[in-house]
């Protein structure tokens, strides 16, 4: 039987506001795919973003859904985690949101290993604000504020949140589905600060800047571009310049912010029992 | 236990008041003088089951503090000066949002880092106007410790009640003096209106029943949405003029149809005063025995003290200047409570400020030469 998603869209809030060809709506057909075999209630799941396309994703998805302010997500969702630790908190981003006015945040969620997944959507460009280059934009690359080529070198996202401490980070693509509906999923059942990569397409801003404009042309460029693992770590780094590695790229077991808060409270109370 | 006068200071009185009016989450980020509020927090919320958390930020604890607020638990942050400019962020998407939380400004010289550890009064318009576009907000400027505790309280009261951010706000001479005081019990708490309907007929900003729709704690089985973006009765983001010209009339009028419940002020001697001072937090009190000293001396002077900073008591301050001819604004700035006063008092009265803004406090005897001066 196809997967229902409409029991999981709030279909009265379509058309969204996504351009045909978007890898957005891969990832978040992915995201409910994870939800769905997790068997979370609706009721028990909240999905926070920032500012930006994929950030748009709260609105279209019927749960306990929170649209804040540009990079800030993270600081939202870790209230909200905190006041709940029973709950499932899940943060949509874009690359501009996480990793450039969001990045300080990333940095410390990463490190604090709270229990919520970060799902970040690569598309290499701030989209909705018309094709300025972002942290991710390849070096070169052209975007509205890059007409003559990016300078800056670009951010590797899960490089960072695996040095930051971050115990679950996998990075796939738009190009394959399946492959991030199964890292999401691990990245829900692994307790602990999850961060799954997945590089997306943007034809409208990025491609049509970038000699890429078909989406399926741009969708077969990010998959090209994306190494496995393994297979990554018998290529050189010259063979590697412009690629980006793909799989589970860090699974770590390691003390969760909330559980050893509770320990806090525990010996909190044990110390003003004791006075 | 607590019927006993104890040594407080003003910034740890914040932090218990706040736990005693049901704060069960406070995030923060270290600066001085306000960091003794975290570090009593650090201390005392994981005894009655809260959590505290230091964020990386200023611009962090705004967000979480939110977002614990959306779970249904009272929040509060505090901060000073430069903080205080980084959480009109997300200050403004608890207006626009409308979700309650407490946000504490001890108040050090300015701009950018200015005084740090010396206070001032120059984040009386910021608390007003901090924040972009069009919101509104409430302030609170206590003076006296029972001000600060009772304050304190009544900022989340009404952080509830209205759905809106309250600001707290102090100063570095308030925040660290140390008084006696007996904690009180006989103060009232008020949670937030929770729905009354089943789901499917819940919407967070209808405005059918009233100015302040009942907010649902999230995880309780109301799905919707919450943005910063001009919304739909659904929280659904929306452009419509029509919508949005209602929905922003309602947030203002949910506060300004109801002023007899949120403003707090206090009068000293003004029954018979001939000249009037209008003066808040640590220089209200300096203003207060300033009137007595003029009146030692047989001037008629007296004191309207605003507890609410904001909303301003303007019809108080209108009254005032039907009754005197000079009005004098103590405040440690150059002028910014004065700009709302003659604002209100509109030519009726002659209004002039005494300010100082070096660090240190006005003391009574230069407010006394300020009304001898105008005899």
């Amino acid at each position: 039987m196809a997967f229902n998603y409409e029991y999981y869209l709030r279909m009265d809030k379509m058309p969204h506001m996504w351009c045909p060809g978007c890898g957005i709506g891969i990832v978040v057909k992915a995201m409910l795919r994870a939800i769905d075999k997790m068997g979370w209630s609706k009721d028990d799941v909240a999905v926070v973003s920032g500012i930006g396309c994929t950030s748009r994703t709260p609105g279209y998805v019927d749960f306990n859904t929170l649209h804040t302010t540009h990079g800030r997500a993270l600081t939202f969702a870790t209230g909200l985690k905190l006041a709940r630790p029973d709950k499932h908190v899940i943060v949509i981003s874009g690359d501009g949101d996480a990793a450039a006015i969001g990045g300080n945040h990333f940095l410390h969620a990463c490190r604090r290993n709270i229990d919520l997944t970060l799902i970040v959507v690569n598309n290499y460009i701030y989209g909705m604000t018309g094709g300025q280059a972002s942290p991710t934009t390849p070096f070169g690359a052209r975007a509205s504020t890059a007409p003559y080529g990016a300078v800056d070198s670009p951010l590797d996202i899960s490089r960072v949140a695996i040095a930051a401490g971050a115990s679950y980070v996998a990075r796939g693509t738009v190009a394959q589905g399946f492959m991030l509906e199964k890292f999401i999923y691990n990245g829900f059942k692994h307790k602990g600060f999850a961060v799954i990569e997945a590089m997306s397409t943007c034809p409208i801003q990025y491609g049509r800047r970038n000699k890429l404009s078909d989406p399926v042309q741009l969708l077969k460029w990010v998959k090209e571009h994306g190494v496995p693992a393994k297979k990554a770590e018998k290529m050189s780094p010259e063979e590697l310049e412009g690629k980006f590695i793909t799989g589970e790229l860090h699974n770590q077991e390691r003390v969760e912010y909330t559980e050893e808060y509770e320990l806090v409270r525990q010996r909190a109370q044990e110390a003003a029992g004791a006075r | 236990m607590d019927k006993k006068i104890q040594l407080w200071e003003g910034n740890h009185l914040v932090a218990e008041a706040a736990i005693r009016a049901g704060c069960r989450f406070f995030a923060g980020y270290p600066i001085t003088p306000s960091s003794e509020v975290a570090e009593y927090m650090a201390w005392k919320l994981p005894q009655v089951g809260g959590t505290f958390i230091q964020m990386e930020d200023e611009i962090a604890s705004m967000g979480a503090i939110i977002g614990a607020s959306l779970a249904g638990v009272k929040s509060m942050t505090a901060t000073s000066g430069p903080g205080f400019s980084l959480k009109q962020e997300n200050l403004g998407f608890a207006c626009i949002a409308e979700i309650p939380v407490v946000i504490l400004n001890v108040m050090r010289g300015g701009p950018s880092t200015g005084l740090p550890t010396h206070p001032s009064q120059m984040d009386v318009m910021q608390a007003r106007w901090g924040t972009h576009g069009d919101h509104w907000i409430i302030a609170i400027a206590p003076a006296y410790m029972d001000e600060i505790f009772r304050g304190t309280v009544r900022a989340f009261n009404l952080a509830e009640k209205y759905r809106v951010p309250v600001i707290i706000l102090l100063d570095e001479i308030l925040g660290h003096m140390h008084e006696g005081y007996e904690i009180p019990d006989d103060f009232e708490i008020i949670d937030r209106a929770k729905p009354d309907v089943p789901p499917e007929e819940y919407f967070p900003y209808d405005d059918s029943k009233g100015d302040v729709p009942p907010l649902a704690p999230f995880f309780t089985g109301y799905r919707y949405n919450v943005t910063g973006l001009n919304h739909d009765k659904s929280g659904f983001p929306t452009t419509n003029p029509e919508l949005i010209q209602r929905d922003m009339e309602r947030q203002r009028r949910k506060l300004y149809a109801n002023l007899d419940d949120i403003l707090w002020y206090d009068e000293y001697k003004l029954d018979d005063a001939e000249i009037g001072l209008v003066a808040f937090g640590s220089m209200g009190r300096s203003a207060q025995v300033a009137v007595d000293l003029a009146r030692e001396q047989g001037i008629k002077a007296g004191l309207f003290r605003p507890i609410t900073l904001w909303p301003f008591p303007e019809e108080k301050v209108q009254q005032l200047a039907e009754q005197v001819d000079t009005i004098l604004v103590p405040e440690m700035n150059l002028g910014q409570l004065i700009l709302e006063v003659e604002r209100c008092v509109h030519g009726k009265a002659n209004v002039e400020g005494v300010n100082k803004v070096g660090g240190l406090p006005i003391e009574p005897p230069e407010i006394l030469e300020a009304i001898k001066a105008r005899i």
